[in-house]
């Protein structure tokens, strides 16, 4: 008995996440304990929900960006599909009459459709997908703002219901956040869907010698990450009651990519988990709220994340070189 | 306990006991032709060794074998069927796998995946990871490749173990016909030794035939039926191994290797 929780204990320590877990505990400690700020309102009802809300839509996008980092892409993109999906969402509802559900899925459709331009620009024409993503980013912006001369809109009223689960209750987004997580870590890690993205992230030539089918991993990851990203554009709009033009954007997907990348997922491919993002996403949320609590200016704060971000990330890779001196014993 | 993949059909012959036979068969990639007009046949049970030069094609010839290319032109012909070999996916359908020269194997995956990867054992719609697990072990200990784990990751093996676990995957397939390109390549004697001692294996079962890449004759003579060399984009030496020697086989690439220099001095002078 003793003996197997020594091993779990050890199998922890060797466990990448296990850092990061270790960083976002010693954060709330310091948030919601020490400073004498926090102590009074980190932990209010007001204040935690306020962090699930801001970790639900980096943990969400991050799920796609992990599956596309492991099978070697990338996609700068689901930032724009989180700004475009709502508004086309209101557009089907306010100017084309469609029910609430078929718009909502609809969007979430739309979404898929351009994950699939993104794959087949990357897997067919051969674009690398930093620029494909870059490209249809800038479209769906351009796209947007055009459509809706760059005003908000409304929250149709027939979604209100709907909505609710979606985004709008304080606990919803937290909620698929972790459904969510908890459905593509079982993905990544049991399914052949998974065990092939890592295949092809790994060793692309390998992977199709031994008869992966390339192309339908990467057509897949781009399309499930273009279905998170308007998913969470439709969240925020549903949570915020309001269709922003100016949501959205490239810093969704910026704080996805560092959470996963935090979270142990490797830029070249082959290897990452959504356990990682997902404390790399709360490790951010975390870091961003507290400065919050703290009443720390929006000015200093990138210099303190983006220094979070470079002091996890040489943690990481030095603690990596003594796990594998370690393993080779 | 869990669907067992397909099985590759039965070893049936065609009318002349050939399993495969390989008519006209060119390749071209843009301005480099790799295979002019290719003609081979293998046998029921045969090892038959494909030797030539580097950059002869014989990788090409194997790799539209299995599935992963196709031919410009000419026939394939399985058990007596012309047949195209459409992938990797389908040449396996209808029994044909092969080891190739860069491995194939994914680092970051374990011995097992990577044992199983693409015909993995599935319990929809996960993985039956422990079934795969307990099978691997079987078969690389009845192989006598000994490994302390099968949840290594295969970049965690040495250059033998990793060509011995590629060897291992496309035995275990259960095909009828095995393609090895350069099985023995970056391999210590040690290492060598254990996979001419599985060829040996699965020829004395009879009923699995080998087309073996290789580069040393001796050993190309030792554990083939018949040896073929590929040259200028053709098969231009067909003999049992009986009937040729080391000798022979050297000469003949030194020949190649005298035209090569004398036209290059032709040229230069």
């Amino acid at each position: 008995m003793l003996g197997r929780l020594r091993e779990a204990g050890a199998r922890l320590v060797r466990q990448r996440e296990a850092t990061v877990f270790v960083v976002v505990l010693l954060l709330i400690v310091y948030f919601g304990f020490i400073s004498t700020a926090g102590r009074s309102t980190f932990f209010t009802r007001v204040d935690l929900v306020n962090l699930t809300q801001i970790a639900a839509p980096i943990i969400i996008i991050a799920i796609g960006e992990v599956l596309l980092l492991i099978c070697g892409e990338i996609d700068l993109s689901p930032g724009f599909v989180y700004l475009f999906a709502p508004f086309l969402m209101h557009y089907l509802i306010d100017f084309y009459h469609v029910p609430a559900i078929l718009a909502i899925v609809l969007s979430l459709v739309f979404g898929a459709a351009v994950g699939w331009i993104n794959a087949f620009l990357t897997v067919n024409v051969g674009l690398p997908s930093f620029i494909t993503t870059l490209g249809t980013g800038f479209i769906l912006w351009g796209l947007t703002l055009t459509t809706c001369h760059d005003e908000q809109a409304n929250i149709p009223g027939s979604t209100v219901t709907i909505g609710r689960y979606l985004g709008s209750d304080a606990w919803s987004e937290i909620i698929w956040a972790v459904v969510l997580v908890v459905i593509f870590h079982v993905v990544l890690t049991r399914t052949r869907w998974g065990l092939h993205t890592i295949a092809v992230g790994g060793n692309q030539l390998g992977a199709r010698e031994a008869g992966v089918n390339v192309a339908r991993i990467k057509y897949g990851n781009f399309m499930i990450t273009g279905v998170m990203g308007a998913f969470v554009g439709l969240q925020i709009a549903f949570q915020t009651s309001i269709i922003d033009p100016s949501a959205g954007q490239y810093l969704p997907m910026f704080y996805s990519v560092a959470a996963a990348v935090i979270g142990g997922t490797a830029m070249l491919g082959g290897s990452g988990t959504m356990i990682g993002a997902f404390l790399g996403a709360a490790m951010l949320a975390v870091l961003t709220d507290g400065f919050d609590v703290l009443g720390v200016s929006a000015n200093p704060y990138n210099i303190i994340l983006g220094g979070t971000i470079l002091v996890a990330m040489v943690a990481n890779v030095q603690l990596t070189r003594l796990r594998g001196a370690g393993r080779a014993r | 306990m869990t669907a067992q993949a397909s099985e590759g059909p039965s070893g049936s012959a065609g009318q002349n006991g050939d399993v495969l036979t390989v008519e006209h068969v060119a390749k071209r990639f843009g301005a480099v032709t790799a295979l002019v007009d290719v003609n081979m046949r293998l046998a029921h049970g045969e090892v038959l060794g494909l030797i030539g030069d580097n950059g002869a094609g014989k990788s090409t010839l194997l790799k539209i074998l299995c599935g992963f290319q196709q031919p410009d032109s000419g026939r394939i012909v399985l058990h007596g069927e012309e047949v195209t070999l459409k992938s990797v996916d389908h040449a396996r359908s209808l029994g044909i796998d092969a080891v190739y020269q860069d491995l194939a194997l994914i680092d970051q995956l374990s011995v097992y995946h990577n044992i199983f990867l693409n015909r993995e054992r599935v319990r929809w719609p996960l993985l039956s990871n422990r079934t795969m697990r307990k099978l691997a072990r079987e078969r690389l200990d009845d192989m006598g490749i000994g490994l302390q784990s099968v949840d290594l990751p295969v970049a965690r093996l040495s250059g033998g173990q990793r060509q011995a676990i590629a060897v291992a995957r496309a035995v275990y397939s259960e095909a009828k016909i095995l393609l090895l390109d350069e099985p023995l390549a970056a391999m210590g004697a040690k290492e060598a030794a254990l996979i001419l001692d599985l060829i040996r294996d699965l020829k004395s079962r009879g009923d699995v035939s080998v087309i073996v890449i290789a580069h040393n004759y001796g050993q190309v003579l030792e554990i083939c039926d018949r040896v073929n060399l590929l040259q200028h984009g053709g098969i231009t030496l067909d003999k049992p191994s009986r009937d040729t020697s080391v000798q022979e086989l050297n000469d003949i690439v030194i020949a190649e290797y005298r035209r090569a220099l004398e036209e290059r001095q032709r040229a230069v002078g």
